[in-house]
């Protein structure tokens, strides 16, 4: 029905488009018309479709609204909210024939029938209402037209006004995420205390089955987390550093143009290259290799989660962000600072060493922020490769987890979305996120100046 | 000059040390995809199991039980076999999928009776074996115990096990049985979600692009839209899949697991890349071009619509099929929202239940069966295929579209 409706939209919108555009054109000579017969049309077009349009949002979120309400009252006796929430959402499915699964409760059958009757009417009532008002407008329109009417002026504005919504959405992407994880940080801070959680030693986010077990309650001391997690960066980081620095310093000083041409984009595929790949090569190749090894010094030293696994795959992954951002702050020193420097006679190193590197100084540097922010949010690689168990530890060849692999690990597979466990997800995703910012604004602050530097 | 020759060795040691890092992390690629593509290979064969089939043409289709039918003739062809537990080794050398096939040939038959070798799907742990995946100790290998190794040797004696072309690995979708998993449902599940992550990016980037380099004034609010912009590109991709669990799923209550909302997701996590490849591509335009159309008349947003975009489009294109590419490979935010149920059907709608092929690479590569390695880096192979698919389109877009000005 809905389906239908919109496509009798779309055939409406069409039609006054060409009797708009024919009408315009027939009212006189080109250049006596205010705007093209083409922005009549338009007009008209718009002035049927964006009415209906948000009349059919707005309708059909009342339409939930009052649909859940009435079908709440079936399940009265029932205290537990959450499952008044699932029985709704279970009515609602069989209606549709999503599911087919029946609730066993006096009111299900009943809250089926009211909740089909009352969609149905709804519908009838929602195809009645948004065609009249279609076919209002469409007489309105063609009404409308005349030679000086500024049809261009109204579409060229709505346009415009669209532009600006566009452009708008990146903020409230930013407040969405902002918003949605502050909203369940604070439920998680409700039975969690804030020191407890920022400073506390111990990670166990498991909460008993049984209420009376002992130690039920889990505890949520978040440092283990954390240092893992920068344990694991340190270790990419150690990896990604000297490759990546020494690349840049190669590719911008030494290599000749085809060198460069070819070898550039080959170290970048590294960076194209999906982390769910990284990850299955960290435990189907790097964990054998690194535990053959670690066998041979003394056996059972390394497990197959060791940081050190993770670590060195993650490094190889973040190469080519400090490869590649290195590359264009070496690249941004003028070539006049280089070539003074080789012709007091100093050699290719020495002025790397002691000229270009200096005077790229800001933007190396946020190439390390860059990489080390990516490494902090990497998901997939230490999923796969690291361990799921806290362990406080800095030795590298033990078993560490991080923030990506313990909100994976809260938030998939079976979940009541109320207890502490899963909000723990959300308040260890919000200092992620938070911390994954200050890098970046600090890292692009740097990018920034090095720019103006040398503009 | 001891001086200078140190200073020429220091020289020559730092330039060393370049190349060997170009060449470490040039390496590192090449050993990623060797590792992946030699074990990979071997997936896109299956092991089959050659049977004779012999059903007279008088025989009425229907009436055959397949499973019974297909027991019978394996049996028939080793008539010494009496115990139920040597049957059983014998049968359990077939995959489940090998009585499908079987009732698939008693179909096409058409009552026109069979007669000869006919080739069915085998059991994993024998296309392990055949693989040379687990190797042979004695007389067992893997899961192959001594009583089903004596069958698999007598039918390697008559040439009855071969390697052929894997049926299920592109047709089918996940399945317990590793020698039927295949990745269509997941194949098809990403490109339903990377459809709908351009159809929603795509519009909104250029268009918000176009606004923020041509239109807005520069104010403090301008400021804030660009580098909110420019910090969401940096955010993690998790956070993204949060963001969907909390907003696409828990408040518009739109139907977990579907890649309707592994599109929206993505698509919010792509816009960043396509606004900023769009602007900068936006930038490129000569003003000249602009200001000669603002001088002959034209209204500005007819400027930017008949000019100044379909110039921009080639670079515009560039950056988003890249943002699309790196969609394309992303799993953490696809965990977030449900998508990594265990789906057996090809998702018909954008709102069925699905995986996408990343997920769909971490799922197998987390099952404990070693028949699915082979499986996980063939599914790597096809991912990787499509993402070149998708960095050559660009690359040929910047090459021979986009203009120098």
């Amino acid at each position: 029905m809905t389906e239908l409706l919109y496509i009798a939209l779309f055939i409406l919108a069409s039609y006054s488009f060409m009797v708009n555009k024919g009408r315009a054109a027939s009212l006189g000579k080109f250049n006596t018309l205010h705007s093209q017969p083409y922005y009549h049309g338009l007009y008209s077009s718009i002035l049927i479709f964006l009415p209906a349009i948000i009349l059919l949002i707005f309708w059909s979120s009342i339409q939930n609204i009052m649909t859940n309400l009435s079908i709440r009252d079936f399940f009265v006796d029932v205290s537990d909210p959450g499952l008044i929430k699932f029985y709704i959402d279970s009515v609602i499915n069989y209606s549709n024939g999503v599911s087919s699964k029946i609730i066993e409760h006096d009111g299900f059958m009943p809250a089926v029938e009211k909740y089909s009757s009352l969609t149905y009417t709804s519908t009838i009532l929602k195809v009645i209402v948004v065609t009249g008002l279609s076919i209002i407008l469409l007489r309105a329109s063609i009404k409308v037209v005349t030679v000086d009417f500024k049809a261009r002026d109204y579409v060229e504005s709505m346009f415009t006004t669209l532009m600006k919504f566009s452009s708008v959405i990146a903020i409230f992407v930013t407040i969405g995420i902002v918003l949605s994880l502050l909203f369940e940080t604070l439920r998680f801070f409700a039975t969690v205390n804030v020191f407890d959680f920022l400073f506390g030693l111990h990670w166990s986010p498991q909460t008993a089955i049984r209420a009376d077990q002992v130690g039920s309650s889990g505890s949520f001391g978040a440092i283990p987390v954390f240092l893992g997690t920068i344990l694991i960066s340190i270790i990419a980081m150690l990896v990604a550093v000297p490759i990546g620095m020494y690349s840049a310093i190669y590719l911008s000083q030494y290599a000749s143009e085809t060198v460069r041409t070819y070898a550039k984009p080959i170290i970048e595929i590294l960076a194209g290259i999906p982390t769910v790949v990284y990850g299955f090569f960290a435990v189907i190749t790097v964990a054998p290799f690194f535990r053959d090894l670690g066998d041979k010094i003394s056996p059972g030293t390394l497990s197959g989660e060791s940081a050190i696994i993770a670590g060195s795959v993650m490094g190889i992954m973040i190469i080519p962000f400090i490869t590649s951002l290195t590359d264009d702050a070496m690249n941004a020193v003028p070539g006049s600072l280089k070539e003074g420097s080789l012709a007091m006679g100093a050699t290719v190193s020495e002025t790397t060493r002691q000229v270009i590197i200096p005077a790229s100084f800001h933007g190396i540097v946020a190439s390390f922020l860059l990489a080390f922010s990516r490494a902090i949010g990497e998901t997939m690689i230490v999923v796969m490769a690291a361990g799921f168990a806290a362990n406080l530890t800095l030795n590298p060849f033990e078993s560490v987890t991080t923030v990506t692999v313990q909100i994976v690990g809260l938030l998939t597979g079976d979940q009541e979305f109320d207890s502490a466990k899963t909000l723990s997800a959300f308040a260890l995703a919000f200092v992620l996120f938070f911390l994954t910012l200050i890098l970046n604004i600090i890292a692009l602050n740097m990018v920034k100046k090095y720019r103006e530097q040398y503009e | 000059m001891n001086n200078l020759n140190k200073r020429n060795k220091a020289e020559t040691r730092f330039k060393l040390y370049g190349i060997s890092a170009v060449i470490i992390a040039i390496t590192f690629l090449f050993v990623l995809l060797f590792n992946i593509f030699s074990s990979g290979v071997s997936a896109f064969k299956a092991s089959y199991i050659g049977v004779k089939i012999e059903i007279p043409s008088a025989m009425n289709i229907d009436e055959i039980n397949p499973r019974k039918e297909f027991k019978r003739q394996v049996l028939k062809m080793f008539p010494e076999v009496e115990t139920r537990s040597d049957k059983r080794a014998l049968l359990s050398l077939f995959s489940k999928g090998a009585i499908y096939e079987f009732e698939d040939l008693l179909e096409q038959s058409d009552s026109n009776g069979l007669d000869g070798y006919y080739w069915f799907l085998a059991h994993g742990d024998l296309d392990m074996y055949i693989k040379g995946t687990v190797e042979r100790r004695g007389n067992e290998a893997g899961r192959i115990n001594s009583k089903r190794m004596t069958f698999v040797d007598a039918l390697r004696e008559q040439n009855l096990i071969q390697l052929q072309a894997n049926k299920y690995l592109l047709s089918s979708a996940d399945s317990r049985e590793p020698e039927m998993a295949g990745i269509r449902g997941a194949i098809v599940g990403s490109l339903y979600a990377i459809l709908i992550a351009f159809i929603v990016s795509f519009p909104l980037g250029v268009l918000s692009a176009l606004y923020m380099e041509k239109l807005a004034s520069r104010n403090k609010f301008s400021d804030i839209i660009e580098t909110n912009i420019n910090n969401l590109a940096a955010v993690p991709s998790i956070v993204f899949g949060l963001l969907g669990l909390a907003i696409f799923l828990n408040f518009f209550s739109l139907p977990r697991s579907a890649p309707l909302v592994g599109g929206l997701t993505l698509a919010v996590m792509t816009l960043p890349t396509i606004v900023i490849a769009s602007r900068s591509a936006i930038k490129s335009v000569p003003p000249s071009i602009e200001e000669a159309s603002i001088g002959l008349g034209a209204s500005k947003i007819q400027t930017l619509m008949n000019f100044t975009l379909p110039l921009a489009m080639p670079g515009i294109m560039t950056g988003t099929i890249i943002g699309i590419a790196r969609a394309l490979g992303e799993t953490a935010p696809l965990l977030m929202i449900g998508m990594v149920a265990f789906v057996v059907d090809v998702p018909g709608t954008p709102l069925d239940p699905s995986t996408a092929l990343p997920v769909q690479i971490f799922l197998w590569a987390d099952s404990p069966e070693r028949a699915f390695v082979e499986r996980t880096s063939a599914a790597i192979m096809v991912l990787l295929l499509f993402l070149v698919l998708l960095n050559l389109a660009a690359i040929y877009i910047r090459n021979k579209l986009e203009r120098k000005w």
